[in-house]
């Protein structure tokens, strides 16, 4: 019975690894299925329709097609391991794994493999540093950057002084919601404010005594690390207690309109970061109606174009592309390969001119990747629902982290890193 | 016609009490070991060891261990996951306070911190049984991952809560760490899978298997004829939550690399492997491997057919697959309540008699 098996997998498995030529292969380690699917989905969705586009308007990009290879991960890092090794030999060029903990996962195994992994807006924060994660890009904002920008726009709201506030973190209590801790931390202590740390565990339906907490303590400010299903019930629990929603602020992967919609209107004027801009009113997105969903080719049932998290999963594939292009031009060929995607990236430069005649013009700040950097600047601005229209509006302008507390320890993060596997500098 | 003892003559009681006394299993077995050592490590590729035979071993080594508590011992136990975790985080810890410690030793040694750890949670098992052990060891479960999730120093205060393992060698192969080739991190887990298979079968066939058996299929009556409960069920946890340790060091260090461990620990995989057991077999050694088979390798298998093969939508395959899993679950245990190695008893005890049934 086992060898039948045994059998069938390895009929199946060649089938899998059939040679494909001449195409630009993007991995998508999606989920469409689980707590995280409400999320997962948009992304997805925003991630292939963007290289469809490019297939389907430009002829590829350089004149190579674009081959999205789906796998489902269901935000397991065990099936993002199979995804992974199942697709790497399909001439991979990037993964974007849209998982904190697959992330961690495929650093050293991609690395090795010479593969690139862009991680934008999570991931490993102190991947920031190019010196020591050569394979590893998490432009254009981090977690720790992500942080900071929430506190200083607190700051902002506050007359420059947050002295004597009490501030509590409600977060997924795993890598991804662990990440900011000691970022807030640090920056309590400059700012003199509390912080309270409130951990949800996976996959976060549970969160009555932790918002129990919080009606106890009444802190000023709530921030959220939450992803999935954690999300909505977060923002329900809060309109429960009645905790005014202009004082609580989602990070980028807890302001989506899937988090909001199930509260109604007790969610109107709940905040959360973004480091892109919200909507369509983009030419790019007239560009996605025509060729893409009017022409019946798009991911899913089409009905996510311009929500936050499909503008996100495009902006991801947007940057893909773009170091695709920059790669091509570096080596003078059209087929490029991974350790060319890398250099690719590595010299990528997002300004108006890019974005301009692709469309995107205004959708995210201008950036910068240079080898010690691959993080990019790190700019965030604050985004606020309003119910009865269903929108998302930008409330500020893109906000600078304080780079003066985060840098340190980036370094000292990374420097462990570096020394536990023993990685010398790339750069010099 | 051939599968049969006839012909098959044992000259020695160590002959006659052999584990495979029929001559056609024997040379499947050895077929099998054959195949397994010498064959499978030239033609491994990294999909095949990572997404299928490496994670099939391990949960075949977790298997094992839960195996011999609740189908020897007749202790239920839904700690697994918890144990686990213990295993991963004293191999992370000794992999990373001692540089030089041979990687086989780390695994065993933190198969042996968790058999410590395991026997302190097995203490109530004195005191309670059934579906009140089934709670108090669903506490350590919670109470373990929390533990991991709580104290830094578990993770060497990292910002995220991960632990990563780094490489370590042996006999100049790299078995753990991202360049880690197929071949070595395969056949390191075979060998362990191979040697602690052969424990598990001599020790459920000697005195200490069979106490084991006694109380579970009666306590008091075994209290009676002198099989001491407290010894008895103690060395059942305390085997148990090697093996089990040994497959949570493994999966972290060799299979995944790096693990959180809400995530890689949590209930699900203690109700998994509860699950292998119950639909390999309780009580029987082949049926840890097929249960593990089962609920590892069709997974993969179907994902293969649906959205390799077939192509269909990766999230309907998805879907699709939990409802044949699930459906094979619920056929397996209506059709042959005592699992799939139940079957396969008494498919050979048919054969045995083939083609005269009278």
């Amino acid at each position: 019975m086992k060898l039948k098996k045994l059998a069938a997998l390895a009929v199946a498995g060649a089938m899998l690894a059939s040679p494909v030529m001449a195409e630009l292969v993007f991995p998508s380690l999606s989920y469409r299925t689980g707590p995280y699917a409400a999320n997962g989905t948009p992304v997805a969705d925003g991630f292939a329709d963007y290289m469809t586009l490019l297939n389907e308007r430009d002829g590829g990009i350089g004149g190579v097609m674009t081959k999205v290879v789906e796998c489902e991960t269901g935000y397991s890092t065990e099936k993002g391991v199979e995804c992974y090794e199942s697709t790497k030999g399909l001439g991979a060029l990037i993964y974007e794994p849209l998982s904190t903990g697959i992330t961690y996962q495929l650093i050293p195994k991609a690395t090795a493999d010479d593969i690139p992994i862009l991680t934008t807006g999570y991931g490993r924060t102190s991947a920031a540093n190019g010196n020591v994660f050569s394979h590893v890009f998490n432009f254009p904002a981090n977690y720790w950057t992500g942080a900071s920008v929430a506190v200083n726009y607190l700051l902002s709201e506050n007359g420059g002084s947050l002295e004597g506030k009490k501030i509590a973190l409600v977060y997924h209590n795993s890598a991804y919601g662990k990440e900011p801790i000691r970022t807030l931390q640090a920056l309590a202590e400059k700012h003199g404010f509390s912080l309270t740390l409130l951990p949800v565990d996976h996959p976060g339906q549970e969160q009555k005594s932790q918002w129990l907490q919080i009606r106890r303590e009444r802190p000023d400010y709530v921030l959220m690390w939450g992803w999935g299903v954690m999300n909505q019930v977060a923002i329900q629990e809060a309109a429960n207690i009645h905790f005014p929603m202009d004082h609580f602020i989602g990070i980028w992967w807890s302001g989506s309109e899937n988090d909001v919609i199930p509260a109604g209107m007790a969610a109107d004027g709940y905040k959360a970061l973004t480091f892109h801009a919200v909507g369509t009113d983009f030419p790019v997105f007239a560009d996605i109606q025509k060729y893409v969903v009017d022409a019946g080719l798009a991911a899913g049932d089409g009905s996510n174009v311009g929500t936050v998290l499909y503008n996100r999963g495009m902006y991801g594939a947007m940057l893909a592309a773009e170091a695709v292009k920059v790669a091509q031009r570096m080596n003078g060929v059209a087929d490029i390969t991974a350790g060319m995607m890398r250099d690719g990236l590595e010299n990528l430069v997002i300004s108006d001119e890019t974005m301009e005649p692709i469309g995107f013009k205004g959708f995210a700040p201008n950036f910068t990747v240079s080898c010690q950097n691959h993080g990019g600047p790190g700019l965030g601005a604050v985004q606020q629902w309003h119910a009865d229209s269903k929108t998302w509006e930008m409330v500020t302008d893109f906000i600078e982290p304080d780079m003066s507390v985060i840098q340190p320890l980036i370094d000292e993060d990374s420097a462990a890193y570096a020394a536990e596997n023993n990685i010398a500098p790339q750069c010099n | 016609m051939f599968y049969r003892e006839a012909g098959d003559y044992k000259t020695t009681y160590a002959e006659d009490s052999q584990t495979f006394p029929l001559k056609l299993d024997r040379y499947a077995y050895y077929t099998l070991l054959a195949v397994a050592f010498l064959v499978v490590p030239f033609v491994i590729n990294d999909y095949w060891a990572s997404a299928v035979l490496i994670p099939f071993l391990i949960w075949s080594i977790a298997s094992l261990g839960l195996n011999i508590l609740t189908g020897y011992c007749g202790q239920v136990s839904l700690g697994t996951g918890g144990f686990m975790a213990v295993g991963a985080y004293a191999a992370y810890k000794l992999m990373t306070s001692f540089p030089d410690l041979n990687i086989m030793i780390i695994v065993l040694l933190s198969g042996a911190i968790t058999a410590a750890v395991g026997v302190l949670f097995g203490l109530p098992s004195l005191r309670i049984k059934g579906f009140y052990l089934a709670v108090a060891t669903l506490a350590a479960q919670f109470f373990l991952v929390w533990l991991f999730n709580k104290f830094e120093w578990f993770y060497n205060y990292s910002a995220s809560g991960q632990i990563s393992a780094p490489t370590r060698e042996m006999f100049g192969y790299e078995v753990t760490g991202p360049s880690a080739s197929a071949p070595a991190k395969y056949m390191f887990c075979l060998v362990l899978v191979l040697g602690l298979a052969w424990v598990a079968r001599n020790l459920t066939r000697g005195r200490i298997g069979r106490s084991w058996m006694a109380i579970r299929d009666m306590d008091i009556a075994a209290e009676i004829i002198g099989v001491n409960p407290l010894k008895t069920k103690l060395t059942a946890f305390a085997v148990s939550s090697f093996f089990i340790g040994v497959a949570g060091a493994l999966f972290f260090a060799v299979y995944l690399g790096a693990v959180e461990v809400g995530e890689a620990f949590g209930i699900q995989k203690s109700f998994l492997v509860l699950f292998m057991i119950i639909i390999g077999g309780l009580g029987s050694i082949l049926g840890s491997f097929i249960g593990a088979a089962f609920l590892v390798l069709l997974p993969v298998l179907l994902k293969n057919i649906m959205a390799g093969a077939l192509g269909w939508p990766i999230d309907l395959a998805a879907h699709i697959e939990l409802v044949i899993i699930g459906f094979l679950i619920m056929l397996t245990l209506v059709l042959e309540p005592h699992g799939v190695a139940q079957l396969w008893r008494v498919a050979k005890q048919k054969l045995r008699l083939w083609p005269f049934p009278h």
